[in-house]
């Protein structure tokens, strides 16, 4: 038996209920993951696909309209759906805490970033207002921003992008919390800013044996960074594994899609690889296979029932393609 | 920033101009301006002399020109009734219209935003359904019955507070109170509406992450966001009350520039019912213009914008 | 092996981010607002027919009847159903006429005040230009001003009378009309069948009569009836400083001004009664009116 993961997600499933519980959308579908202490993990997916809500899921961040309708959500052994609210929110970033794409609107622009980097160590850890902005003026460091103790009594509107999104990143580690999620962070960066960040991403993990959750819908960043890689789609994990094996063996017609898609220098041919057809309606699922509208290797199998996901090799695939393997569970 | 400064400064005087245009044409156009600039029960003779003193007989832009030159020097002409300039005695009433209006304006903040916070805290619930009812019955009962029903209740009924005058801060209760009810139920509905878009916002979303308690999360990263808009509209909001302060002056018979018109009214003493209506309406320009500057300065956002 | 274990409950609700309306909320709002149409049209019915329901002439009365208490009370009679005031007049008839007055000068004031501003808010929003700039000034001026000191500007210059109320009102309320419209006019301008008319070689005025017009009714109409209680509650106003509608017509903000009089010794019934029928009019009107801004019109949920 492996080692006591450090978050296991068991068959996860997240729904939004409409206000007269007539329509149902499945934002995510017995999600099953497993992140190891000091791992990286990319979720990979068009928007839509339920990354964000299954980060979400995890923090038990949701809003109201959506339930948590089945499965096991296990952080250092215990089961975080099982806790209390007052009990999550010790967790909220002191153990687990995420990155959110837009770095401008996630910092208060009325509050110092002094006063936003030390609240949570003063909430958490008790600091008092001293010893915080003292460690909020080390953590600035430690992000590599300049002159760090100028920039304690600044407003988040005096920094530039690029900036914002480190000070998001301080506040995130500033607990010292062994998950890090970090939900498209590089979108809204300029290019040239995006690898200085990421390698800080990667410096900080290092030094702080941090787990990483990625999300992006970027495959080259997924390359770069991340050790594993799951793949969503229409709120459903349709391939996992370790990120060599999933780039050079895809099992997943979507998966293989996705890699054909990023166009090469190599590439002799003139057209671009698009997929074809639209991302599904959560809410009216057609039968069997989610993909099956738009999947190039689709047979009858596929639209009559949907694929379990399939083991193989320290990788899975919810495919029929891959029924060679054994399979997770019953579930469907 | 000057630029944004003059361009406002610019916006404003255009407007007066156009307020005092308004003004002086309906009065020279909407029937014959002697009769109102002369005292009732005057004699044909009179109404000649007016003429005469007015200039009516001249072309209608040099009598505009003249107009503006006396408002420019504060000459509002003289009130019948008083016997004194109308200016004079709008600034001697116009501190009571402020002391009405400032204590209003407390009550209306004190009940408008703590509801307003609880309705869109508890979207849906209790507080916010009671709010809406609230937000209607402020719109739809009109100040001065309110008055009237106070001074029926407290002062007929329950003699606890005095019916009308000014002197002790028990007179100023049931005004404020009357006066306030409108904008408490106003001001109620901006804080609800603009703590339901901070709610929203991603830095709140971020506080949530970072575990913060719920009370923090409210009484401080979205409480001072959500404020900015509705103290913008209170600081408005106070010179308009002072303005449509009419009625409520009148039910209790307090001593400011709504009574002020009111006596202009019943009195048919035009200089002051037209002097009343000029400050009045000069004074909102002035507070709007004073307000979006006093932004520019202070917030720092807008003024690496402009 | 399942992994399945004990599904968690469906209630897990999670943190306490904006909380969606309940399920009464939405219901209520999207249906008929009943009980406000009944009143409203309870009105309607006592205004047309007082001439045959009031049972006293409401402007006559008999000073050795003033001042009666209302029936139930000690002192009252069936005669004076609600009550007489200071010149013996029947309160119940005076409520009756007063309803007339209030609803004919309110729909008056509104349907002027709706032309004017939706004819200038058409003009300025599809003329554009310097018609646009100076259209706009004025409105924007004419806001700043309180409608009410407007109105009493206005009242003061023109004395008083239902008509003469009835063209302050439109002309301090067109405004409104006239923001709201050209607002609308700006982005149905870039909609594909102007542009078709235009193509067509329509006139402007053409085409804002038979396109732009017919698109904008339905806010008008919306605005119209949210601007009907304001209206009459300006009225009332009006009415109750003494330039509103001129006595002897039973105008409720002029009872209202009667009513005070008796105030101080008790005598409820004057000002309670009319103030009681504004408040529950303009309720019913404001109630209608939020209905169908949400039933016909979702963009005007600004207003």
């Amino acid at each position: 038996m492996s080692p006591r993961a450090l978050l296991e997600l068991e068959a996860l499933s997240t729904h939004y209920v409409s206000a007269r519980g007539t329509r149902v959308v499945r934002a995510v579908e017995d999600v099953s993951l497993r992140v190891e202490a000091g791992e990286t993990l990319g979720i990979v997916g068009e928007s839509g696909s339920g990354k964000t809500t299954l980060a979400l899921t995890i923090l038990r961040l949701l809003p109201p309209a959506a339930r948590i309708t089945s499965g096991r959500l296990m952080f250092e052994g215990e089961d975080l759906l099982k806790k209390s609210e007052a009990e999550m929110r010790r967790v909220r970033g002191k153990r687990i805490a995420m990155i959110l794409q837009d770095p401008m609107a996630s910092l208060n622009p009325l509050f110092t970033i002094g006063d936003q980097v030390a609240e949570p160590i003063r909430v958490h850890e008790g600091a008092s207002r001293g010893a915080a902005w003292k460690r909020a003026g080390e953590l600035l460091k430690a992000v590599r921003i300049p002159s760090p103790q100028t920039r304690l009594h600044q407003y988040p509107h005096e920094m530039s992008g690029g900036m914002r999104q480190r000070i998001v990143g301080a506040i995130a580690i500033s607990c010292e919390p062994r998950l890090l999620i970090a939900d498209e962070p590089t979108t809204s960066l300029d290019l040239t800013i995006q690898a200085q960040y990421l390698n800080l991403l990667r410096e900080l993990q290092r030094a702080h044996g941090l787990a990483l959750i990625f999300i992006t819908h970027n495959l080259g960043i997924v390359a770069k960074m991340c050790d594993q890689l799951a793949v969503m789609y229409a709120g459903r994990v349709v391939e996992a594994g370790p990120v060599r094996q999933v780039f050079r063996a895809p099992v997943h017609p979507y998966t293989r899609a996705l890699l054909n898609s990023i166009p090469r220098m190599s590439d002799k041919s003139q057209r671009l690889t698009a997929i074809e057809g639209q991302p599904p309606d959560l809410a009216a699922l057609p039968p069997g296979c989610a993909f099956g509208p738009r999947c190039p290797s689709v047979f009858d199998r596929c639209r009559k029932t949907e694929p379990p996901a399939f083991v193989h090799e320290g990788g899975l695939a919810r495919c029929w393609l891959a029924s060679a393997g054994d399979t997770i569970s019953g579930v469907a | 920033m000057t630029r944004f400064i003059a361009r406002r400064i610019g916006y404003s005087l255009v407007s007066l101009f156009l307020l005092s245009l308004t003004i002086f044409l309906f009065v020279r156009v909407t029937g014959d301006p002697a009769v109102l600039l002369v005292e009732p029960g005057a004699s044909q003779a009179d109404l000649d002399a007016i003429r005469e003193q007015f200039g009516l007989d001249q072309p209608i832009w040099v009598q505009y020109v003249s107009f503006i030159a006396s408002l420019a020097h504060g000459d509002f002409g003289q009130s019948f009734y008083y016997r004194t300039p109308v200016f004079e005695l709008y600034l001697t009433r116009l501190p009571n219209s402020l002391m009405l209006a400032l204590a209003a304006m407390a009550f209306s903040l004190l009940i408008g935003i703590p509801s307003g916070i609880l309705a869109a805290v508890r979207v849906g619930g209790f507080w916010d359904k009671a709010g809406k009812i609230f937000a209607l019955l402020g719109l739809s009962v009109p100040s001065f019955w309110i008055g009237l029903v106070l001074i029926l209740f407290f002062s007929v009924y329950l003699q606890w507070l005095p019916s009308s005058g000014s002197g002790t801060p028990l007179h100023l209760l049931m005004p404020a109170f009357a006066l306030g009810w409108y904008f408490a139920a106003a001001h109620m509905r901006l804080t609800r509406s603009s703590m339901l878009e901070v709610l929203g916002s991603e830095y709140i979303k971020l506080a949530r992450l970072k575990g913060l308690p719920e009370a923090l999360v409210i009484g401080k990263h979205a409480f001072k966001n959500a404020l900015i808009p509705v103290l913008t509209l209170a600081g408005i909001n106070l010179v308009i009350m002072i303005n449509v302060a009419v009625v409520v002056e009148t039910v209790f018979a307090w001593p400011g520039i709504g009574r002020l018109l009111y006596e202009g009214i019943t009195f048919r003493d035009f200089p002051v019912v037209q002097g009343v209506v000029i400050m009045g309406g000069t004074m909102i320009v002035v507070v709007n213009l004073v307000i979006d500057v006093l932004y520019a300065v202070i917030d720092p956002r807008i003024r690496l914008e402009a | 092996m399942t992994m399945r274990s004990e599904a968690v409950s469906s209630e897990v609700i999670t943190a306490q981010a904006i909380r969606e309306p309940s399920r009464f909320e939405f219901m209520r709002l999207a249906d008929f607002p009943l009980v406000p149409v009944l009143i409203l049209v309870g009105f309607a019915v006592i205004a047309i027919f007082a001439s045959v329901l009031a049972p006293h002439d409401p402007e006559v009365g008999k000073l050795v009847a003033r001042f009666r208490p209302p029936a139930w009370q000690h002192g009252g009679s069936m005669e004076y159903l609600l009550g007489t005031d200071h010149l013996g007049r029947d309160v119940l008839s005076r409520l009756m006429f007063g309803a007339r007055i209030s609803l004919v000068v309110g729909f008056t004031a509104v349907i002027v005040a709706g032309a004017i501003g939706t004819v200038l808010g058409i003009v300025s929003g599809y003329l554009g230009g310097w018609v646009d700039q100076v259209i706009m000034r004025i409105t924007d001026t004419w806001l700043a001003l309180p409608a009410l000191t407007f109105a009493i500007f206005l009242a003061a210059i023109v004395g008083p009378s239902e008509m003469n109320i009835v063209i302050i009102l439109g002309a301090v309320y067109w405004t409104r009309y006239a923001r709201v419209i050209r607002g609308e006019v700006l982005s149905l301008k870039e909609r594909e069948f102007v542009r078709l008319a235009i193509v067509a070689g329509l006139s402007k005025s053409k085409i804002m009569t038979r396109h732009i017009l017919p698109n904008v009714i339905n806010s008008a109409i919306v605005l119209g009836t949210l601007m009907l209680g304001v209206v009459i509650v300006t009225e009332a106003a009006l009415s109750f400083l003494g330039i509103g509608v001129p006595p002897p017509k039973p105008a409720w903000g002029l009872m209202l001004s009667d009513g005070k009089r008796g105030l101080m010794v008790g005598y409820w019934w004057l000002t309670v009664l009319p103030g009681s029928c504004i408040v529950l009019m303009v309720l019913s009107a404001n109630l209608l009116g939020d209905w169908l801004r949400v039933k016909l019109d979702p963009q005007l949920r600004q207003l």
